[in-house]
């Protein structure tokens, strides 16, 4: 019933999550950002199991539970970075620079 | 190993004794047997000399020391052990073939060596008229210059190594005479020449010594290259490179006196001539003389050199097939005899005299196998191998006598000068009496020498109703002759005979050679002598036993080129003639040597006139040096070092290579920002990308 607005809305929360990882430099920001893709996607995928059975549903656990181990992970990283760094401007975090 | 026998030869007569027949095994006997006395004496070589790991230094030294000891001994016996071992198989394969029911070739497959498409080389060993007489002389004369050699090297410390080279060198010999392919014998063939470097340069320390074993390499590289050209062509016409095939079914696929078969057999004589010693590749053997003395003896004038003529001899049907080639190996070869013969009048170290004498008498065989006589040129190498073996060890014994007494008085006067010697003959009387006979022999007396000389002589004269040309060379043979006679009287009669030059303070330590040096000599004498006997014309009371034993081999090539001896009166004119030549060359040779007073070398005047032209052996060294050598070294040096080497693969290649590398490496590594946004954008970009592709495509 609420397809159209649902996906609609989906893929607005992806974008707005695309073009914040591309603009910001703030590594929390981004962080943030790629949650909202994740969760723009979870969205999609409740949207679609009305027509498509439980799988998506099923799905969406998954994208959560991968999400909690990849902020815990990614924080982690963080942390240690600003340790090192006093910073999480990712202007500074250049060490692979060619 | 896999022992098979091809070919109806493994039938026997009836009624021979058991142990009189052929067996296989004594074929690569033959062969294996001074392979091993290499093994044994090269490892013995290297035990004495390198250090021994793993142990306290003091230990190490007494084991070193012991082996020391005992190495002479062992060495001693396994080296001409294996050599009268080797011989004593070779007599019984000699008399074995003779109770085989047919006269064909004996061959012997040990293993397929190259099975490459069409391309099938064996591994197989032949025996047949040609190469039993061949392997005879080799281990007979090679076993007496192995005894030799136990008094003549007997101080020197390389005793192993030189043992080690000499059987590694008569196993190769014998691989050249017994190969049943054209590439068998190829293996034989640069082996020879690979013991003949190691010879020359001996005694390495000094570095004349292995620039004359590198210049023989060098030089034989040169002729190597013609018989590798000539087995392309032979392989590409028929398609095998085996004697038997090839021999058989060459002048069946191209016709006589053709552009192709004189092309095979002039680059099958380039390679002979390297080998060989002739004319334009000779330069080589007289620097040979920079090894050992029975070095010389065995390599640079019994064996090795005559690999060339047996090549000749054993493809005798093709030079028979192209008269222009034949031509050609006839006249090298007296023309060989004749320049090198002008060049030993006027030298005097004594092994260079004997050196140009042997590419004077090599000379000869090849005016013989040129002239179809195939058998007189066997005939002469046969006799050849006798007389100049005796003759070089004699000069050995010279050597080694005169050496020990200026090592006695602590004089670095030259052992080997012949103007430093004289009257030698009362200090060693039976080397003198053994090297007259062998000079006699040489100079064209009635001993061995005598009759294969005038044989080939003789067929020279016969062919010249064919083609005048011959009628020259048999000339030129003559002057030969008696320019043999010439030195060969000349260097008896400084070295033995007049008064002695040795100087009063070395004269009394002169002394004749041991036993084990002046043994081989007498039997090389009494060969010398009796050598004749197995070629015996028939005007002297004999019926031309080798030439009808090589029937087999020669037959064919003899239908094409009818060799011919003359008869009667012309018969007894030309050996009339020879007589005179060789008396004549012989009298005035020692009277005009024992007149004239000769000055030691240390005080020897500069050479005059035509004299310096002989003594300095007509410039042809310097020649090469100038045409070849030098033009060569530095085309090398400024075209192919700082041209091509320098220029295009160090710059073009090398560095050209390396530079595209960084230049694409510098672009790529733009992308590395390290700007994790920028990498995201790519990330992003890739998968609309994918995802524009999935929707469009699905």
């Amino acid at each position: 019933m609420l397809l159209g607005p649902s996906l609609a809305l989906s893929a607005v929360l992806f974008g707005i999550g695309v073009i914040g990882v591309l603009v910001r430099r703030n590594a929390i920001v981004i962080f943030m950002c790629v949650e909202l893709m994740l969760n723009a996607v979870n969205l999609s995928f409740v949207a679609l199991s009305q027509y498509h059975g439980v799988g998506g549903r099923v799905m969406v656990f998954f994208v959560m539970t991968v999400a909690a181990a990849e902020a815990a992970v990614g924080l982690a990283i963080m942390i240690a970075v600003f340790r090192h760094l006093e910073s999480v401007d990712l202007k500074n975090i250049n060490l692979l620079h060619g | 190993m896999l022992l098979t026998l091809a070919g109806p030869a493994a039938q026997a007569l009836e009624a021979v004794p058991r142990w009189l027949v052929l067996h296989p095994h004594w074929v690569w006997l033959t062969v294996a047997l001074p392979l091993a006395g290499f093994l044994i004496n090269g490892k013995l070589a290297i035990a004495a000399s390198g250090p021994v790991p793993l142990l306290p230094p003091k230990l190490a030294q007494r084991i070193t020391e012991m082996v020391r000891r005992y190495q002479h001994g062992i060495v001693t016996v396994v080296g001409t052990g294996v050599l009268l071992a080797a011989f004593v198989v070779s007599l019984m394969l000699f008399l074995g073939f003779q109770f085989l029911d047919t006269q064909s070739a004996y061959v012997l497959r040990l293993w397929s060596w190259i099975p490459v498409g069409r391309f099938q080389v064996d591994m197989a060993l032949q025996v047949d008229q040609l190469s039993l007489v061949m392997l005879l002389v080799v281990t007979g004369v090679g076993s007496l210059i192995h005894l030799f050699s136990v008094g003549y090297m007997r101080e020197d410390p390389g005793y192993a190594r030189y043992f080690a080279y000499l059987n590694l060198f008569i196993a190769f010999m014998l691989v050249l005479v017994l190969g049943s392919s054209f590439l068998v014998m190829f293996i034989g063939w640069e082996g020879v020449g690979l013991c003949s470097y190691l010879l020359i340069g001996f005694w390495f320390e000094d570095k004349a010594n292995s620039d004359a074993g590198k210049k023989a390499f060098l030089v034989n590289r040169i002729g190597d290259v013609g018989f590798m050209i000539a087995m392309f062509m032979i392989w590409t016409t028929v398609g095998s490179l085996d004697f038997s095939t090839v021999l058989r079914e060459l002048p069946a696929a191209v016709p006589v006196g053709g552009a192709l078969i004189t092309a095979i057999t002039m680059f099958l004589f380039l390679g002979a001539t390297g080998k060989s010693a002739q004319i334009p590749l000779y330069v080589w053997l007289p620097d040979a003389m920079a090894g050992p003395t029975p070095v010389s003896a065995l390599i640079h004038a019994a064996t090795m050199v005559t690999a060339g003529v047996y090549l000749v001899a054993r493809t005798g049907v093709l030079f028979a097939m192209a008269p222009i080639s034949s031509t050609i190996v006839a006249g090298v070869g007296v023309v060989t005899a004749l320049f090198a013969a002008s060049m030993a009048l006027r030298q005097y170290d004594i092994k260079k005299v004997l050196a140009y004498s042997t590419i004077s008498q090599l000379g000869y065989m090849f005016l013989g196998v040129g002239t179809g006589a195939f058998a007189a040129g066997i005939f002469h190498l046969i006799t050849h191998a006798f007389f100049k073996a005796l003759l070089f060890l004699g000069a050995g014994s010279v050597i080694h006598a005169m050496h020990h007494a200026y090592h006695e008085v602590h004089s670095s006067e030259d052992a080997q000068d012949m103007r430093n010697m004289g009257g030698l003959r009362k200090a060693m009387p039976w080397t003198t009496v053994l090297m007259w006979i062998a000079a006699l022999a040489i100079a064209g007396m009635p001993l061995s020498g005598f009759f294969s000389k005038d044989e080939i002589l003789a067929y020279a004269f016969g062919r010249g109703h064919d083609n005048p040309v011959f009628y020259l060379y048999y000339v030129l043979g003559i002057v030969t002759a008696l320019m043999t006679a010439f030195y060969m009287a000349r260097l008896m009669a400084m070295t033995f005979h007049g008064k002695s030059r040795t100087g009063a303070d070395a004269e009394p330590y002169l002394h004749e050679a041991p036993w084990i040096m002046t043994g081989p000599l007498v039997v090389l004498g009494i060969l010398t002598v009796f050598g004749g006997m197995i070629n015996l014309p028939t005007w002297a009371g004999g019926h031309h036993w080798l030439q009808s034993w090589l029937l087999p081999i020669t037959a064919t090539a003899e239908m094409y080129l009818r060799p011919e001896l003359p008869h009667g009166t012309t018969e007894y004119v030309l050996i009339g003639l020879a007589l005179t030549a060789a008396l004549v060359g012989l009298v005035a040779g020692y009277r005009l040597t024992v007149g004239q007073t000769i000055v030691p070398a240390r005080d020897a005047p500069e050479e005059r006139g035509f004299w310096k032209v002989l003594y300095h052996k007509y410039y042809v060294d310097e020649l090469y040096d100038a045409v070849i050598v030098r033009p060569l070294i530095l085309f090398s040096q400024r075209f192919l070092w700082k041209g091509v080497d320098t220029r295009v693969v160090d710059g073009v290649f090398v560095n050209g290579s390396a530079g595209i590398s960084r230049f694409l490496g510098q672009i790529g590594s733009r992308f590395q920002t390290g700007q994790l946004g920028f990498y995201v954008l790519l990330f992003v970009l890739g998968a609309l990308w994918i995802l524009r592709a999935m929707v469009g495509g699905g």
